[in-house]
């Protein structure tokens, strides 16, 4: 059964009529065209599907899109302002955070999650905060790496 | 930002635009989401297709009835074997598979019928309401079972199950074992991986009934193939097919050949008389397969009193599963890279590829070397260990001269191992820790390699082995086409830089259009680490050719001699600054000539370059090998058996880096990659049925897991090469897994002989050495 969901998405407001058993990656994907987020795996197993639900990493491949109603959705496609990157995406693009790029949107959301909690992580908090999410490329080095770069930009800016 | 760490950095000159770490030119599209993959694509109109697949592991198909699937409202097309009577696979002499199975059914999960339903829920719908009725056979799931005598046959054609049997004698090997002064035996095992991109797989097929043509877009590595495979299993015309490879989201290998849910897809479509999305699962993309096949090695090498190898035998059994795909190719290199890495004697090899009712195995990152490479460098440790040698000692004594040829006529002109040995010996800081850690700590090294390409493509055709076309006009933008899959490797930047580094001009200035069959020129694809010393040298062709044209109407405007101009974002005449002219205006000076300029530079492999004249002897030839040495520090929980690889220490001879950003990620990933076949990855299967079709159950590591990987970047310019580049992208993995085991080794005294090093494996081990702590070394 359809009934009326209302969230907001990347700050805009949406109001759809959203199947009871509709997953929140597919209400993304499907329904809003929002395909950066993606799937990796068959349920709760790769990461790949991280969005933010309030502010905190949500896998949206095992999250009904009901259960959101109400909540503040981000996706990788709201990373960016004003065509500017932010300051993780372009610390994945400059220091190869990104090989084949399947992992990247779950990666940078989890990240994201992460400075906002931590502004300064060590590397056993990124692990920590990015164990859940899989990569089959680059064995993590670099990505860790963009982590810390994007905590020391922000850091920069900040200042 | 971008400026590599002292200890890395590459000692090569650094050129104009070449040699400088570069982020993807396609990364901003990933980062942003913008990156549209096949699962991606925009489906609004596409029908959903579902594939039934069959639930034992060997059969005989007794009916299949799709009446009441059909009668289901909203079910458009249903295929089966019968749709298909062509067979398809990647080697012209060994096409043994059917898209859907017709008659017999060779692996659970082996494709029987598919549907395209105008939503998920139907197309599932109607798979349930297929009836599928199935005479069970016996199955062998393992080469034992299957080469026992009187064994269940998979196929007529193939008598005691053996796909392809190979047998290679090259130098005198009795006589080199008589001459060695240490011979020891070793058997191991090494469990089948699977490459676990991750993305899973998809296909999005229409078919335009009104014309009769065909547009595939696949998350293929080889296009060329698969458009060549629609062809002949949907019998059309290449002309009427279209092959787009969107972005990719990964291959290591599972994508070097058609597989059948791309061509189920284009069956579907053009039975639908429309569009068909198919989206695997990652239980499906699993068992699709095509990963590396359980292997049983077992190995004999000589050494003299000095430490030379003098003879090496070495017979290699593995579970192809149940069609033939890359097979006789991974058994060959198997044996054809026993060879190119060390001086060795005399070399017999023995090969058998054993059919098996599992999924079909296939090409995987260091093709049929991974698990040879760990044996032998595992061994040849024991061996130095037995003869009181230090282990980059006794490899050192082992290093080849370049230029040389192989006994198996393997050319190599370029051979940075020695320099790889010395780099990640200071780096580890060997001399003074190895042998003084604390117990359960343990350092291992091992030496790897891998091809530069294959010299002798599967589809030999007598072409040119890489073809790239440029194209200049009236914007003065250099747009390069080029049929280079980039799978997340960089393909797509090196190309660039090649043609910026011969231009002398901006990678801004420069575009790059990939991988769709109507626009840009056919490429093999990317797979056997091909793309940088083919492509990469065909760009340079190609630039210069265009460099050229630009060269003379500059010569022209500025009345100058053409050799006397120095081309780039402004043309000028050399040590005359002042009449410097814009590179447009060079451009429409060239294009008041002829008009859109287009030019095209082609690499072909020599014939020196093609391997020996003996069966089989084209596997393993190729233009150059990559060398790589690392050094991995582990400690072992002895309560456990958990291990942990605490740093790894690796140097790889490229060449030359031309983005030394990407060569630093590829030998970080592949090195990793090896870590996760040395601790946790295989796949398993219960009578058949894969019990770790899914990323819990199948174990690829973790961030928590991965340790700090130090690299080295070794460059011994290839003559032959791209500026001197050979590939990065597979040479350092199969040192992993010996390096892990032989620091295992160091920290707990137990040579382990089989892979993965799973903690119960490990802890197995330890308390039968616990039990027997007398236990004779190196037996």
């Amino acid at each position: 059964m359809k009934r009326i969901l209302d969230l907001k998405i990347n700050g805009a407001a949406c109001e759809d009529a959203v199947a009871d058993n509709m997953l929140l990656i597919d209400y993304l994907r499907d329904q809003k065209g929002l395909t950066g987020t993606k799937q990796g795996c068959d349920g709760g197993e790769c990461g790949a599907c991280t969005v933010l639900v309030d502010g905190k990493p949500r896998l949206a491949c095992v999250t009904l899109a009901h259960d959101c109603a109400g909540a503040e959705i981000e996706t990788i496609e709201g990373q960016s302002r004003n065509g500017r990157l932010s300051a993780l995406q372009r610390a994945f693009h400059e220091n190869l955070g990104a090989q084949c790029g399947f992992c990247t949107p779950g990666m940078i959301m989890a990240a994201e999650a992460l400075l906002r909690r931590n502004p300064d992580p060590d590397d056993d908090a990124i692990k920590r905060a990015l164990g859940g999410n899989l990569c089959r490329c680059t064995g993590y080095i670099k990505i860790i790496r963009s982590v810390r770069a994007a905590a020391a930009m922000l850091a920069r800016d900040a200042a | 930002m971008n400026a590599p760490d002292a200890k890395t950095a590459p000692k090569a000159a650094r050129r104009h635009a070449a040699g400088h770490p570069t982020p993807l030119l396609d990364g901003v599209e990933k980062v942003t989401g913008k990156a549209i993959y096949t699962a991606d694509m925009n489906d609004a109109d596409a029908l959903v297709g579902r594939i039934l697949r069959s639930p034992v592991s060997h059969g005989r198909i007794l009916r299949i009835d799709t009446a009441a699937a059909e009668a289901l409202p909203g079910v458009i097309a249903i295929v089966t074997g019968a749709d298909c009577d062509k067979t398809y696979g990647v080697i012209p002499i060994a096409m043994n598979e059917y898209p859907m199975a017709r008659d017999t059914v060779r692996y659970r999960g082996e494709p029987v019928a598919a549907v395209a339903a105008i939503d998920a829920d139907t197309a599932a719908r109607a798979l349930e309401l297929i009836a599928l009725e199935i005479e069970e056979l016996p199955a062998v799931h393992t080469t034992r079972d299957a080469r026992q005598p009187g064994a269940p046959q998979l196929h007529d054609n193939k008598p005691g199950n053996i796909e392809r049997e190979v047998h290679h004698e090259f130098g005198d090997v009795s006589a080199g074992f008589q001459a060695a002064s240490l011979v020891r035996e070793a058997s191991f095992h090494c469990a089948e991986v699977n490459h676990a991109q991750m993305e899973p797989h998809a296909a999005l097929a229409e078919y335009d009934a009104e014309r009769d043509r065909l547009t595939l877009h696949s998350v293929t590595q080889v296009p060329f193939y698969v458009h060549l495979t629609l062809a002949r299993c949907l019998d059309m015309d290449t002309s009427r097919i279209r092959v787009v490879k969107p972005f990719v989201g990964g291959g290591f290998g599972a994508r070097t050949e058609t597989l059948n849910f791309e061509i189920i897809a284009a069956l579907l479509a053009r039975k639908a008389r429309g569009k068909v999305m198919m989206r695997l699962s990652r239980e499906e993309s699993i068992i699709t397969h095509r990963g590396r096949p359980a292997t049983d090695i077992d190995l004999k090498i000589g050494l003299d009193d000095t430490g030379r190898i003098t003879a090496v035998e070495c017979s290699v059994t593995q579970a192809g599963g149940a069609y033939a795909g890359y097979g006789l190719v991974t058994i060959l290199y198997a044996g054809a890279l026993l060879h190119g890495i060390y001086d060795i004697g005399a070399v017999r090899y023995d090969g058998w590829r054993v059919y098996t009712n599992t999924p079909p195995c296939g090409a995987m990152r260091g093709h049929g070397t991974v698990d040879v490479r760990h044996a032998f460098e595992c061994l040849l440790d024991r061996m130095a260990r037995e003869m009181g040698l230090d282990p980059f000692e006794l490899r050192q004594r082992n290093l080849l001269q370049a230029p040389t040829r192989t006994l198996n006529e393997l050319m190599v002109n370029s051979y940075g191992l020695g320099e790889c040995l010395a780099r990640v010996k200071k780096a580890s800081g060997w001399d003074a820790r190895k042998g003084k850690l604390p117990p359960g700590r343990g350092l291992g090294l091992a030496c790897s390699h891998y091809v530069s390409g294959a010299a002798k493509p599967v589809h030999w055709t007598g072409e040119p082995h890489a073809v790239v076309s440029m194209k200049l006009d009236f914007d003065g933008a250099v747009t390069v086409l080029t049929g280079a899959s980039d799978i997340g490797q960089g393909s797509t930047t090196i190309v660039a830089l090649a043609a910026a580094e011969v231009l002398n001009i901006d990678l801004a200035r420069i575009r790059v259009v990939t991988n769709d069959s109507v626009i840009t020129p056919k490429d093999n694809g990317s797979y056997s680490s091909r793309v940088t010393f083919m492509v990469g040298n065909a760009a340079i062709q190609a630039a210069e050719e265009l460099k050229r044209k630009l060269l003379s109407a500059a010569a022209e405007k500025l009345d100058a001699d053409p050799e006397d101009i120095e081309p780039g974002e402004y043309f000028h005449v050399r040590g005359a600054r002042q009449s410097a002219l814009p590179f447009r205006e060079v451009a429409l000076a060239a294009l008041a000539r002829e008009g859109t300029i287009t030019v095209k530079g082609s690499f072909t492999c020599p014939p020196e370059s093609q391997g020996g004249k003996h069966r089989g002897g084209a596997v393993g030839s190729t233009m150059g090998f990559s060398y790589a040495a690392q050094v991995v520090e582990v400690s072992v929980d002895p309560d456990t058996g958990q291990i942990t690889v605490e740093k790894v220490w690796a140097a790889l001879d490229c060449g030359y880096a031309i983005n030394p950003l990407a060569v630093e990620g590829q030998i970080e990933g592949s090195v990793w990659m090896g870590m996760g076949q040395a601790l946790s990855e295989e796949t398993r299967y219960q009578d058949g049925l894969p019990a770790h079709a899914g990323l819990l159950d199948y174990k690829v590591p973790t961030m928590v897991e991965s340790p700090d990987i130090e690299v080295h970047i070794v460059e011994s310019i290839d003559p032959l090469g791209p500026f001197g580049a050979k590939e990065a992208g597979e040479g350092a993995l199969s040192g992993f897994p010996p390096a892990l085991a032989n620091a295992v080794q160091d920290a707990t005294g137990l040579d382990m002989d089989v892979l993965p090093l799973s903690p119960d494996r490990v802890l197995d081990a330890l308390r039968k050495a616990r039990r027997k702590p007398a236990r004779k070394e190196a037996s």
